[in-house]
């Protein structure tokens, strides 16, 4: 059978068919894209139509129709500028103090500023992934930034230094233990194991006392002294100076006279040993400034509160395990607002009375507290991602659970997370806003008692303070959200095919 | 041969450590030691300050004021309330507020949320963009920043009553809120749903008719025009040999106010919006990262049977994407729920508005109150997840098989 006879095989050539479409090019990227069916095209232009109605106005509004200049309400009004009016942003400008500082005092701004700036000089470098020194950078910006900070925008000075401090506190521990003693003893029922408890606390409190007496003996010579501050120092920069010698050597040693070397000096920088800036009462906080206070303080405190929890949940003590699950599953299963109303009408009433709190601490402590438990679920989640392999390989070299999680397992899981955690951040950033239900100025606070100043009451005064803030909100987000995609794709370079 | 088992070696020290459940060492049983001695001793001081300061300053703690006669009015009860009634009223009505709007924002929230999460996966180059915008500029916004938006800017803008807006013929926008006309039924309403109740029936059973011809026997049945005709066409005629089921109560302007009609609180259109164009941009994304694990396969052998885009996205593409949608979606509703306790801000008569806030204030039972409002969000949300566990356990479990 040949192939010439066959019906299935044709003998001449076929005819030359026309190229087909173009689906390359701006033409071509048209009609895949935007015209290719007629649904399509229908929803193009309902599209178009829906972007042409948000933005034009919003572009007019914005600059076409917007009031630049002037001193009242009186330049953003319809009939003296001539033409409708969009954005009244003279009100910004008016009110832009009061927008970032709050009610700060102006001549005390520029403390403010430096803090910004420090933040910025600080937070930017370790950003940037390639820059070198980020352990340095880490412990400059996560410990010592939140000290400087605080002295800056808060004032004062310093009394006295650790050794004053712990003897403070032993004292308190001492006292406490011995009260209870007291008072379970002197009910006077209860039998022989309330007794005995009761016994058992006064012991414990003399032990305490006791043992702590070399360190208020130490206590009371330093504050003979003419400089108890320095001499505090001195201590406490001995005593930590022979622990790093002991267990790390010369390194550890010159690490810890380095960092009592940058401590020196802040305190002679701020003047913390001469009574240090005027103090600036917290409820004169406002704005940005307090936005970013809450926020950053969040994130720095709620990374270890995180960590603890993220571990005690995948820890093989039961106690700890079970009060770790309680403890996150509650945070999480309450809303921010009512930890915020127990932290500012609750909290009080369980500290003692002569102990108060300033109210934008017990906020702080809410705070940090929430977004903690939150961080502990992303965080067990990088736990979870850590092979047991790396556990196993790390017991089979002799190190202990502590050395493993902080050496081997808690670095590998941070950095699996790290996209989940600034997720949680951002949250934690617009949630910073619930602040103004418990009458605290941040910057949402505040554009909302700018509305009320009658000088500046126009038709468009809302909609312009909204934009202004809407776009810093904006930015602070979208720029973390950037960052965490950028975090990410650096993380997954191994895998992009 | 085969021994006996062998009894395990009686040793009680161990036996303890295992109750203890210290896998790891002594050391975990002193930690536990060590953290319920610490545990306890917290718990000393706490109660001893809060009874010094409660004495301190007055208050009677317990549960005895729930009963007491709140004394204030709620702009929005939906069950029955007088002023005089008791503060264990205030609470239910501000629970019932705080359901209603919840369950009104997730029902808007998924639908806008597939409509923008299908929406940012659409060929359509200007659609995806518009939608990508949408979830860009809502998820970067506080909540908070968009309830007082909607609140102050956009629905505090609208003229007063006199000067109304009317979109529709009946419903009127101002400042006092929204007023629709209020449905009132009639004596034939009972005839007339239950008929459409039956036309319902009907109409399922049809599909199921048609669903078995299918998979039996490989007929395509077209039911939809009988299952549609049921369905309108049984209330239709009962609505005409027995009247009209429902007539409408129109508002009318009179004076400075609308007579008649329902009113819908400015705060409560505020507070929906917002949570509802909120969370939908997080279902959004949802939505985009369940449809986006479903594998390339699926869409292309879809494709290679023909399926329109619609069909596929309906039979293949999104029943899929449900499995792993679903946990996060339960997530977002729950986180739904908790943020409209910020309801407080506007003054819309939630839980936690009415009752940590009013009756927080008047009472002063700062512990009560809000250890109650904090244990009814901790339910409402440890009971979702333990639904969601059950269901993700079974739909994980006929995904595998």
């Amino acid at each position: 059978m040949s192939a010439a006879s066959s019906g299935f095989v044709r003998g001449e050539t076929a005819q030359v068919r026309p190229a087909p479409v173009a689906v390359t090019g701006a033409v071509g990227w048209l009609r895949t894209r935007l015209f290719n069916t007629p649904g399509n095209i229908l929803l193009t232009f309902i599209c178009a139509a829906l972007a042409w109605l948000v933005l034009e106005p919003a572009v007019r509004f914005l600059f076409v129709d917007a009031v630049w200049e002037g001193r009242d309400r009186g330049a953003c009004l319809a009939d003296v500028a001539g033409h409708p009016v969009g954005a009244c942003w003279p009100f910004v400008t008016a009110k832009l103090g009061q927008f970032i500082y709050g009610f700060y005092p102006e001549a005390q701004r520029w403390r403010v500023n430096v803090v910004f700036l420090l933040g910025a000089l600080l937070l930017v470098p370790l950003l940037i992934p390639r820059l070198p020194g980020k352990a340095l950078n880490a412990a400059l910006f996560f410990a010592a930034f939140p000290v400087v900070a605080f002295f800056l925008l808060y004032g004062g000075g310093l009394q006295g230094f650790a050794v004053s401090w712990s003897a403070s506190a032993l004292a308190a521990l001492a006292g406490s233990l011995t009260e209870a003693g007291q008072r379970l003893g002197g009910a006077g029922e209860g039998g022989l194991v309330v007794a005995a408890a009761a016994a058992a606390l006064g012991w414990l409190g003399a032990a305490v006392a006791w043992l702590a007496s070399p360190l208020f003996w130490l206590r009371e010579v330093i504050r003979q002294s003419g400089e108890p501050l320095w001499l505090d120092i001195a201590a406490t920069a001995a005593g930590v100076s022979v622990v790093a010698l002991w267990l790390g050597g010369l390194r550890a040693l010159a690490k810890v006279l380095a960092s009592f070397a940058g401590l020196a000096l802040a305190i002679v920088v701020l003047g913390l040993d001469r009574g240090g800036l005027p103090v600036v009462s917290t409820r004169e906080w406002g704005g940005l400034l307090v936005t970013l206070v809450v926020s950053v303080t969040g994130i720095v405190a709620s990374m270890p509160v995180g960590m603890a929890l993220a571990l005690g949940r995948r820890s093989n003590i039961p106690l700890i395990r079970i009060l770790s699950v309680a403890f996150i599953e509650f945070w999480r299963g309450v809303p921010l607002i009512t930890v915020l109303f127990f932290a500012t009408y609750m909290l009080p009433l369980f500290l003692p009375g002569n102990f108060t709190m300033d109210g934008l601490v017990r906020v702080l402590v809410g705070i940090a507290l929430f977004a903690g438990a939150y961080n502990a679920e992303v965080i067990r989640g990088g736990l979870q991602a850590i092979p047991r392999g790396q556990g196993e390989a790390a017991a089979a070299l002799g190190l202990s659970y502590w050395t493993t999680m902080r050496l081997v397992v808690m670095p590998q899981a941070l950095r699996h997370v790290i996209p989940g955690l600034v997720n949680s951040f951002i949250a934690l950033f617009k949630d910073t806003t619930l602040v103004l239900i418990v009458s605290i100025f941040d910057l949402l606070g505040q554009l909302r008692a700018a509305f009320s100043d009658p000088t500046w009451a126009t038709p468009t005064t809302l909609f312009t303070g909204f934009a202004f803030t809407g776009a810093i909100y904006f930015v602070f987000c979208f720029g973390m959200s950037r960052y965490s995609l950028f975090v990410e794709r650096r993380l997954n370079v191994h895998r992009r095919r | 041969m085969t021994g006996e088992a062998r009894k395990a070696p009686f040793r009680p020290l161990a036996r303890f450590k295992r109750i203890g459940g210290a896998r790891a060492s002594w050391s975990g049983l002193a930690a536990q030691a060590v953290l319920l001695a610490v545990l306890a001793w917290l718990a000393y001081e706490m109660v001893a300050n809060v009874r010094a300061n409660l004495a301190a300053q007055g208050i009677a703690s317990g549960f005895g004021f729930l009963s007491h006669s709140a004394g204030f009015a709620v702009s929005q009860a939906l069950i029955p309330y007088e002023q005089t009634d008791s503060y264990l009223r205030v609470f239910a009505v501000g629970l019932v507020n705080t359901l209603v709007v919840s369950a009104i924002g997730i029902v808007l929230a998924t639908i806008l949320g597939f409509a923008v999460g299908l929406g940012r996966l659409s060929p359509n180059w200007l659609l995806a963009r518009l939608a990508g915008g949408y979830v860009e500029l809502i998820r970067n916004l506080p909540l908070l920043y968009q309830i007082l938006f909607w609140y102050l800017a956009v629905l505090g803008a609208l003229p007063g009553p006199r000067q109304s807006l009317s979109p529709l013929p009946g419903v009127f926008l101002s400042n006092r809120g929204i007023v629709v006309p209020e449905p009132v039924p009639q004596a034939s309403f009972a005839i007339v749903v239950a008929a459409l109740a039956l036309g319902i029936v009907v109409a399922l059973g049809l599909g199921l008719y048609a669903r078995r011809a299918l998979f039996r026997h490989g007929r395509v049945v077209r039911v939809w025009p009988y299952a549609l005709a049921t369905v309108i066409g049984l209330p239709l005629a009962m609505a005409l040999l027995f009247g009209p089921p429902l007539t409408f109560d129109v508002p009318e302007l009179r004076g400075f106010n609308f007579a008649g009609g329902v009113r819908l609180l400015p705060e409560f259109a505020a507070l929906t919006i917002a949570l509802s164009t909120y969370t939908a941009a997080f279902i959004a994304e949802n939505v985009r990262s369940g449809v986006l694990a479903v594998s390339r396969g699926q869409w292309e052998a879809g494709e290679s049977l023909g399926l329109s885009r619609g069909q596929l996205l309906r039979l293949i593409v999104v029943p899929q994407a449900l499995r792993v949608t679903l946990p996060p979606l339960a997530n977002q509703y729950l986180n739904l729920t908790k943020n409209s306790s910020l309801a407080v801000a506007i003054g819309y008569p939630d839980l936690f508005s009415v009752f940590a806030g009013t009756a927080l204030s008047q009472t002063g039972q700062a512990i009560e109150i809000i250890a109650i409002t904090m244990a009814v969000y901790l339910a409402i949300s440890l009971v979702t997840t333990t639904i969601m566990n059950v269901f993700n356990w079974r739909v994980a479990r006929r995904g595998q098989a």
